[in-house]
């Protein structure tokens, strides 16, 4: 397959200024928009089953991002959540735990006490989520306020007005603000709302421009909007990731969120990552999901398979 | 006269019902489906146990609003569909004589006696309430209220030789009280049963509210009997050992079963025992407030 690769020699100075960081952006190769929407689909038609089914559900567990992004959020409602994310089933114990519990920063301390000592993370959205319209300064208070609470990851999403408006380089000093203010303690996921950016273009400038701010992980949306993850926009985004590596030698990660919601849409997704990242990314340190209700299906499916009976929602904790 | 053309046949290919809509097996499978006498009719489809998930899935979403819906509401939509089968009362008449070898006036008579019997059972929808609920005497200062409530999705085993009146007879007193069915058809002779699922998709009944899946009844109803998210289960269309098979399947998830019941008219009046079969009876103390110093609460 062609990679879209730029060298690294090529990157060392394409942020040195506005019109130099447009012209590298809009150099990169446009999207084939047919044949990307074709390789997705063709990809999604694999058949998984029996032990290779079990290996997938039990790593798309432990993908997942626990998510619970509401107004109403409780604390009760956010210890809940812990305990769910350190046991999924607790009728089944070798169910793995999830990666990580993602709540809004004021709720970062509960969320750290309900999951201390269990190796799942905490991640909090910041910047202003999900619109992102709202001074820097406001911004970077955010983020402090989230990393000095205890969060592990930060989802930050970017200034969508600022992108479609052609001004990239505001948006790339934002993104190194943000990651400075994370220090060393906090991975930083970029969020590109990938459901406003219009065309595919435009979401692969996005990812090539949060890798070059120095993204841990590119993530597709805020689950807000009427089109979030698609099989599409994401394998673009894992060419994007695998085609970074090549050139810098960094390892970006990946974050589909919002719309997934059965077992089989996420080893869909696990797919795609394998044939386009490769296994290097099989793992949730790179790729993870953002989703609440995909968790229970995925309970479900897995007591299927143990049990070779076909489960209800009765039988999963209601979130 | 050379303008009368020969037509082509135009065979109808029978597929499920199921949310609503009209889908084939997920398995791609059909079988053969013929008279009494041997002569093929048409293929129906050769369910699977992915379609009774997907049926039970269906079910499962229907059941809020469903059960949620006034019972004059629901008794108002099932008169609705005695109308809509009368406007295809031939289609019916037809069928259920090429499926059950009957005459053409006795297959009229069944079709009359199935329509009376939606007709019977739309009827019974607000009334059900008052026969098998009530205001219970209590020594205390309560009002005590046990009303019935329908169990949920209820998986019926349609007769296998009675396709349509027995079929109806089985299934309208689920949905009657506000359960949700999954209804796999008479192995045998599949065809009425799933021409009912147009009517129904006619007739204001909402989507999912019957599912009706044909094929080998042993093979649809282990994964149903098995299944968690089923609440209940009609025996009526499987025979002793299966039946113990089931029964025995479903109690894993305290499933409500009802037995095979033998049934010698099916154009006798049914009693109100197959709507109870699938009824819950919740009970609320209410109080009556604290009585004031005049003795009144009031």
């Amino acid at each position: 397959m062609p990679t879209t690769a730029p060298t690294a020699h090529a990157l060392s100075d394409v942020t040195a200024s506005d019109s130099s960081l447009r012209r590298f952006l809009h150099g990169l190769p446009g999207v084939d928009a047919v044949g990307l929407e074709a390789r997705a689909a063709a990809l999604g038609t694999r058949s998984i089953k029996t032990t290779a089914k079990a290996y997938a559900i039990d790593l798309a567990i432990s993908m997942v991002d626990l998510t619970t992004l509401e107004g109403a959020d409780t604390p009760g409602k956010v210890r809940a959540l812990g305990a769910k994310a350190v046991h999924p089933d607790p009728t089944d114990r070798t169910t793995p735990a999830t990666a990580a519990v993602c709540v809004y920063p004021d709720m970062v301390a509960v969320a750290k006490e309900a999951v201390a000592g269990s190796g799942v993370k905490v991640a909090s959205v910041a910047t202003a989520f999900p619109a992102g319209r709202a001074p820097l300064e406001v911004k970077l208070a955010d983020v402090r306020a989230a990393v000095a609470a205890g969060a592990d990851e930060i989802d930050m999403v970017i200034d969508r007005g600022a992108f479609l408006a052609g001004r990239y380089l505001k948006v790339y000093e934002e993104i190194t603000a943000v990651k400075e203010a994370c220090g060393t303690s906090a991975r930083l996921k970029v969020i590109f709302e990938t459901g406003e950016l219009s065309t595919y273009d435009n979401i692969r400038r996005a990812s090539w421009l949060g890798m070059l701010a120095g993204a841990d992980f590119i993530k597709t949306s805020t689950g807000k909007v009427a089109v979030n993850a698609t099989p599409a926009n994401t394998l673009l985004m894992l060419e994007a990731v695998r085609d970074f590596r090549a050139a810098t030698g960094v390892q970006v990660g990946v974050k589909p969120a919002g719309g997934i919601r059965t077992s089989k849409d996420a080893v869909k997704f696990l797919v795609l990552v394998n044939e386009t990242a490769g296994e290097d990314w099989l793992d949730n340190h790179w790729f993870r999901f953002g989703a609440s209700s995909l968790l229970n299906d995925l309970l479900m499916q897995r007591q299927k398979l143990a049990t070779g009976r076909y489960s209800g929602p009765d039988y999963v904790t209601v979130d | 006269m050379s303008e009368q053309h020969n037509r082509l046949s135009v065979f109808k290919t029978y597929k499920l019902y199921v949310g609503g809509k009209f889908p084939r097996s997920e398995s791609g499978r059909v079988y053969e489906v013929s008279d009494t006498k041997g002569n093929w009719l048409a293929n129906a489809p050769l369910s699977s146990r992915k379609d009774a998930r997907d049926a039970v899935v269906a079910a499962r979403k229907a059941f809020g609003g469903w059960s949620g819906a006034t019972a004059y509401n629901r008794g108002q939509v099932l008169y609705r569909v005695a109308e809509m089968l009368e406007g295809r009362r031939e289609q019916f008449v037809r069928e259920v004589a090429d499926a059950e070898g009957l005459s053409k006036g006795k297959a009229a008579a069944v079709v009359d006696a199935t329509i009376d019997r939606w007709v019977w059972y739309a009827g019974w929808t607000d009334k059900i309430a008052q026969v098998v609920g009530g205001a219970n005497p209590v020594a205390g200062p309560y009002f005590n209220l046990s009303s019935p409530e329908p169990t949920g999705v209820v998986a019926v085993l349609a007769p296998q030789e009675s396709s349509f009146l027995g079929l109806v007879s089985v299934v309208a007193p689920v949905i009657a009280t506000g359960n949700t069915a999954v209804v796999v058809a008479s192995e045998r002779a599949p065809l009425p049963a799933l021409s009912l699922g147009e009517v129904l998709a006619t007739s204001d009944v909402p989507g999912g509210v019957v599912n009706v899946l044909s094929g080998r009844t042993a093979e649809i109803a282990a994964p149903l009997a098995a299944h968690q998210d089923v609440n209940a289960i009609d025996l009526a269309g499987a025979d002793e050992s299966l039946a113990k098979e089931l029964e025995v399947a479903a109690a894993d998830n305290l499933k409500r079963v009802l037995r095979p019941q033998p049934v010698d008219d099916w154009f006798a009046t049914p009693g109100i025992d197959r709507m109870t079969a699938f009824l819950e009876t919740k009970t609320v103390w209410h109080p009556t407030g604290a009585l004031g110093a005049s003795g009144s609460s009031y």
